[in-house]
Parts: structure tokens; C-alpha cells; sequence
């Protein structure tokens, strides 16, 4: 069982990191990028439990410590 | 004698610089504490220095916030007593939800490292008493996290709770980091959190180029004697 999570700035939180990335793209010849913003990506594997314990694990785990609910948002899938 | 403790996580790296500028204080004894202690009530004041914490991991201060002294910081915030966190200690008040708002990549994303010059907004408080009207404060920054960010909504209760405690100034070349309002530093409601980027215990001694850091401590002994 793996949950693949997925951590983002919320709409309207600058993002520094991604607005200089875009325009190091733009600084190589990479044309028609408007906007760029840069997440994270999280994997969590779980021994044998079930789908829904998985779901809640990740849930809280999310709330608690991977994403700050002042600036980001989340969501997961959790894979069997 | 006014007790200081120094919190000492994995990491923390301005922690002798805090101790020294404290320990040359007049009536000021600290004291260094691990994280892993979850007792500060014989203390009176808490300084959580600046340094990376668990390597900024996740988040800078992300993991701090849940190591055991952070209870104790919690429990002794609700007494009223008097908490400083300075730079990457801002960073874990911000992460423990002691203090408002959220501290981000600097714009430019740089980590950067120079002095600055400081504003003070609120004169009466356990952190500023000492500080004399209109006196431009310089010291250092050192951060790559440090734009504070605040809702409109966060915006005006700052303002109208007079919780804003330090802005960047012009003198000193201006904002350095993006942050909204120009702002360096900020209380909670109560007013005995303080949480700063830049580095007063950096520049507690004229040898270092400005002493006006200390102003800070200074204001602290005095309002805890």
C-alpha cells in the first residue's frame, strides 16, 4: 500500500522558487511559460493495513506536519 | 537575577552567540536547555536562537515544533512568560502556531547575509522599553525563509493590536526578503512572543559594528526585574 502525496502553495502565496525557475527557462530559449509553481511530492508505504486506515494515516499525517495549512494545500491517493 | 533559557535543538547554531550577549548583561544569567527537556518553569524568559533545526527539513522549524521542550514553551507562553525567537527560532514560533502569519522563500530565493536597519513600531513592550524613539536599530540578517506573509484579514489585526514590532528600514538599504508591510518582526496579541528575523545577538558588541542589539536584551532584564 503507498500513498503518493502531493503538497502545493495556495493560490494566491507567492512562490519565489517557481517564479525563478520559470524565468531560468525563459533565460534558455524555452518559449510560452506563463506562470510556474513548484510542490512537493511525498511517498508513504504502509505494511499490511487497510485501505482506509492508510487513507486516515495520511490524512493526519498530512494535517499535522507535512503541509502548513497557513500557505499549502494537499491531496493523496493512496495506492494498493 | 533575570533567568534566561536557551533552547538547543539539533542544529541551532546562534545558540553561544545568545548565551554570550546574555551572559554579558548586567543581572541576566541564561542557561542552555536541550530540546529534549520538557520543563522551563524556573526560567523567565525563553530564547529560541536562530541556526537550521533539523536541516530546515520539510519546512523550516516544521520539525522542531514537535520536540518535547515545545510543550513546556507552550504551556509557559500561556503564563505570560517572555519568548524570543530569533531567525530560524521565528521560524519554529511560526511553525508551533505561537505567532501569526508564515515565513517563506525570500524573494530572489537567495539566502542572504548583510546588515540591515530596523524600524520599531511598538516602544511599550517587554522587547522595545529600552529602545529610544525614532533610533534606527542595524544588526544582521542571515535566512533564505524569511518573507513573512499575512492574510488581509491577519493584516489589519496586526495593525489594529499594534503587533507589528519591527519593519525594515531605508537606512540600512531597505526590505530585504519580500516580506509584506516591510515587516521583521512581529508579536502575539499578548505581546510577551516576539518573533524577528534579523539577529540582534549578532550585534551586541561595537567590535561587531553595532551594538544596538542589545537594546532588545536590555528591554527584556528590564521589564522582567
Amino acid at each position: 500500500m503507498k500513498a503518493k502525496i502531493y503538497i502545493r502553495y495556495k493560490e494566491g502565496i507567492l512562490d519565489p522558487q517557481g517564479k525563478t525557475v520559470g524565468r531560468a527557462l525563459n533565460s534558455i530559449g524555452i518559449d510560452g511559460i506563463e506562470d510556474l509553481r513548484i510542490g512537493k511530492y511525498i511517498e508513504i508505504l504502509f505494511g499490511d493495513i487497510s485501505k482506509e486506515k492508510a487513507e486516515s494515516v495520511t490524512d493526519e499525517s498530512c494535517r499535522k506536519l507535512l503541509a502548513n495549512p497557513n500557505t499549502e494545500t494537499y491531496h493523496f491517493e493512496v495506492e494498493e | 537575577m533575570t533567568k534566561f533559557a536557551i533552547l538547543v535543538f539539533p542544529g541551532s547554531n546562534c545558540d553561544h552567540d545568545a548565551y554570550k550577549v546574555i551572559d554579558n548583561i548586567e543581572g541576566a544569567n541564561p542557561k542552555f536547555v536541550w530540546h529534549k527537556e520538557n520543563n522551563l518553569s524556573e526560567y523567565d524568559v525563553i530564547v529560541i536562537p536562530g541556526g537550521f533545526s533539523y536541516g530546515d527539513y520539510l519546512r523550516a522549524g516544521a520539525i522542531a515544533k514537535f520536540s518535547p521542550i515545545m510543550n513546556a514553551v507552550i504551556s509557559e507562553s500561556k503564563k505570560g512568560k517572555v519568548i524570543i525567537g530569533i531567525c530560524n527560532g521565528f521560524q519554529i514560533l511560526i511553525e508551533s502556531r505561537l505567532l501569526p502569519g508564515a515565513l517563506i522563500n525570500n524573494n530572489g530565493v537567495k539566502f542572504k547575509s548583510k546588515e540591515i536597519s530596523l524600524s520599531t513600531k511598538n516602544y511599550n513592550t517587554a522587547f522595545t522599553n529600552q529602545i529610544p524613539k525614532d533610533k534606527k536599530l542595524f544588526m544582521p540578517i542571515a535566512h533564505r525563509k524569511g518573507n513573512y506573509r499575512a492574510s488581509d484579514d491577519l493584516i489589519k489585526e496586526l495593525k489594529d493590536n499594534n503587533q507589528i514590532a519591527f519593519t525594515y528600514s531605508k537606512e540600512g538599504g531597505g526590505n530585504p526578503n519580500g516580506s509584506c508591510l516591510d515587516i521583521a518582526g512581529v508579536f502575539n496579541k499578548q505581546k510577551n512572543i516576539l518573533g524577528m528575523m534579523p539577529h540582534p545577538e549578532r550585534a551586541a558588541e561595537l567590535i561587531l559594528g553595532s551594538n544596538d542589539g542589545s537594546l532588545i536584551f536590555e528591554s527584556i532584564i528590564k521589564d522582567t526585574v
